[in-house]
């Protein structure tokens, strides 16, 4: 086991190191570079002046060097200009040259400074990461005993009316992305116009003019149900059908086992088979799936954040690509690959664990 | 003129699909009567949730088929007066004309927008499938049929692709300022070789035996694959017939790019599974090669899944599409696949919301349709 987890690790580091690289590599094209330079230092710089603002900026060396440099493995770049005055990479305004340290990178800490932002980009990350634990922690409070629970439902009794219906649900729900969802329920619930909110509103059941709200962006202050309703029940939606899919896969493998017919001769009743023979067996394939689904998530967390204005994770990172912000999306895509990684790895050991029937040498 | 009622409008939208009622009714009833003779698309037909998958699915590729003939305007033009015009409204100017499902924040006809958007994502999706199958297939089979290191080294790559969070990707690849770089156009040149790859080992390795026919069949294959291949990678095709807009091209690539090592794994787990089977065994017996059995005894045997899984992966390229268009990546402002104007009719949303519900209805409707199609046709093809 120990084994196990220590080779998994290093693929995983390897991984990890492979894909940054990759970023690193994607994100520092000479063509961003360029554009970089003109929106830090000026638009109508000639080309000369782009290559030797890069120059000095220390962004011609070569690739590798540079991703070293980043990383915090290899000493920062230092330039002088003509009148002597020494910059460098880890030579910040409230740091002199001698107190400067040799290296500084993401293993010191430091992960940049953002353009978007003008803030450092841990300040940043921190700030939106906690805005995104909050959303996902409820999708994961509402999505996850919903989705067990519509597949218990309908794999318990496979072919029945509710096993129809409720399978009809979960093929619909995966049907839905999150930004035809999103658009469906902001429309139907936090439109002053159309759906339900106008006709509430006539009734005198609601004091505001919408039910729910369709933007979240009050929701970072100060979480309520009706500013963060619509945004965790949009990403939630598309995750319920498929987990639920897996789990009544599942449990209709799971009630045609000989030991579910044993204990039913013995004249155990039908909840007590459920609950005490069918589930623990039933749930084992479903916790692989639900890890499985961080990585799914997090594409529902960019696309939910950009629809309601709510400045976690995916905002920063949507804000991140389309500006340029070269460090703070080196840095958003580090959490996001390390997200998806130790998931992996979770679900990896976690199945282990569960399955006492596999053995791993 | 007064504005119509949601009854005629209704009514007046199915009128203007009448070609689309016409062609499905012939489709239905054709199959319908051959479908003892039909093989799995046959058994279809005797499941309603493939059954009304398969309608559903049908309709929008009709729609994208007689598109020019459904759409009341020209989904570009811009009529004076109907900036985010309610269902209904008549045409200012023009008696007898409508904008059956509104009008957009630039005055375009919603219907007519949608109906087009058809068309673009019924050619992407598919097309965009089906590349990514022959590459997933021409890598998966050699994977799981000899292992080592060929299979650690292409796993390792299909982890490396599925660990990346998606939209991360297509920020990354879909830029303008990546197209300088060339980078599409080298993984274009990676992944449109594998069907030329796939085809022409497909035939040499059938008529192997034959070398007469094999030359004709591989030689035939191979020139007019470097023919496409040279005009849809590179834009150098001598004919200028074929070509691909590099803005289409840069799309294409990447949905591939993400889709490709899900198939992959699913290839190579089936053929995994596969190879220990007796037939293997007595291919191998005869002296087949290794690329006879994995692609004629091995390959058709896994058409169930494939098949499955093929219709799953187009509804999941529409949503990825769908997803681009959302973020504005890769299309041109004027262009009328569903995402984009999902996107742009959001802004909106809560005053007028028809823009952005029309095509995510339209969406959603098409993915629920391939969906069922594909649920059914696991359940008819699990019965044999």
């Amino acid at each position: 086991m120990l084994f196990f987890i220590l080779r998994r690790s290093g693929v995983m580091l390897l991984t990890a190191l492979a894909l940054t690289f990759i970023v690193f590599f994607m994100t520092n094209l000479t063509p961003n570079l360029e554009k970089l330079a003109k929106s830090e230092a000026s638009v109508r710089m000639s080309d000369d002046q782009v290559a030797s603002w890069l120059d000095s900026h220390g962004f011609t060396r070569p690739l590798l060097a540079r991703y070293g440099e980043w990383l915090g493995v290899v000493p920062g770049w230092t330039h002088t200009d003509a009148s002597g005055r020494v910059t460098g990479r880890c030579i910040a305004p409230d740091r002199t040259t001698e107190a400067a340290p040799a290296r500084c990178g993401v293993l010191q800490g430091e992960w940049g400074q953002s353009t978007v932002f003008k803030r450092p980009v841990s300040e940043i990350l921190a700030r939106s990461l906690g805005h995104t634990g909050w959303l996902m922690l409820w999708v994961m409070l509402v999505m996850v005993p919903t989705a067990l629970l519509i597949g218990v439902l309908s794999g318990m009794r496979e072919g029945t009316t509710t096993d129809r219906v409720l399978s009809t649900f979960a093929i619909a729900t995966t049907a839905t992305p999150e930004y035809v969802s999103g658009v469906i329920l902001i429309v139907l619930f936090g439109s002053a116009t159309a759906g339900i909110s106008p006709i509430l509103a006539e009734w005198g059941w609601i004091s505001g003019r919408t039910l729910f709200q369709g933007t979240a962006t009050s929701a970072m202050d100060k979480i309520t149900f009706w500013n963060f309703g619509l945004p965790v029940i949009t990403i939630a939606l598309y995750g319920i059908g498929y987990i639920a899919r897996m789990t009544r896969a599942s449990m209709t493998e799971v009630m045609t086992q000989q030991y579910i017919r044993t204990a039913r001769l013995k004249g155990v009743s039908f909840g007590q088979i459920i609950v005490k023979h069918a589930l623990r067996n039933a749930l084992i394939a479903p916790f692989t799936v639900i890890m499985l689904q961080f990585p799914w998530l997090l594409n529902g967390v960019v696309i939910v954040e950009t629809l309601f204005n709510y400045k976690g994770f995916g905002w920063t990172l949507v804000q991140a690509a389309s500006n340029n912000d070269i460090q703070m999306l080196l840095a958003c895509s580090v959490v996001a690959v390390l997200v998806v990684l130790v998931t992996q790895l979770i679900s990896d050991i976690g199945y282990v664990f569960l399955n006492p029937r596999i053995r791993l040498s | 003129m007064d504005p119509l009622t949601w009854p005629l409008i209704l009514a007046k939208m199915a009128v203007q699909f009448l070609p689309v009622w016409i062609a499905l009714g012939l489709t239905f009833a054709l199959s319908w009567h051959y479908r003892r003779r039909l093989g799995l698309y046959g058994k279809l037909f005797a499941s309603s949730v493939g059954m009304i998958g398969f309608a559903i699915v049908m309709f929008w590729v009709f729609t994208a088929l007689f598109a020019d003939l459904i759409a009341t305007h020209d989904p570009l033009a811009q009529l004076s007066g109907m900036k985010n015009a309610l269902p209904g409204t008549p045409v200012k100017g023009a008696e007898g004309t409508w904008y059956l499902l509104g009008g957009d924040n630039l005055a375009r006809d919603v219907f007519s927008r949608m109906v087009m958007g058809a068309r673009r994502v019924l050619i992407i999706a598919p097309a965009a499938t089906v590349i990514a199958f022959m590459v997933g297939i021409t890598l998966g089979l050699p994977a799981g049929y000899f292992g080592g290191k060929i299979d650690t080294g292409l796993s390792f790559i299909a982890n490396l692709v599925l660990a990346f969070p998606v939209i991360l990707l297509f920020y990354l690849l879909v830029t303008p300022e990546i197209r300088v770089t060339g980078i599409p156009t080298i993984l274009a040149a990676v992944l449109f070789l594998f069907p030329v790859i796939f085809v022409a080992v497909l035939l040499n390795s059938r008529y192997f035996t034959n070398p007469a026919r094999r030359n004709l069949y591989v030689g035939a294959s191979l020139a007019l694959g470097l023919w496409a291949y040279s005009g849809l990678a590179f834009n150098r095709d001598p004919t200028g017939l074929w070509s691909m807009d590099p803005n289409m091209l840069n799309v294409f690539v990447s949905v591939v790019f993400v889709n490709a090592p899900t198939v992959f794994r699913i290839v190579r787990g089936i053929v995994l599974d596969l190879k220990s089977r007796d037939y293997v065994a007595a291919g191998q017996t005869r002296g087949e090669g290794p690329w006879y059995i994995m692609l004629w005894e091995i390959l058709p045997n896994a058409r169930g899944p494939l098949i499955v899984d093929f219709c799953l992966r187009i509804g999941y390229t529409t949503i990825l599409l769908g997803t681009l268009g959302f973020f504005g990546l890769g299309v041109s402002p004027e262009s009328a696949d569903w995402g984009s104007t999902i996107d742009d009719g959001r802004r909106l949303l809560a005053i007028y919301p028809h823009p952005a519900v029309v095509p995510a209805l339209a969406l959603m409707s098409l993915v629920l349709g391939l969906n069922l199609l594909a649920d059914g046709l696991r359940e008819e093809s699990m019965r044999d």
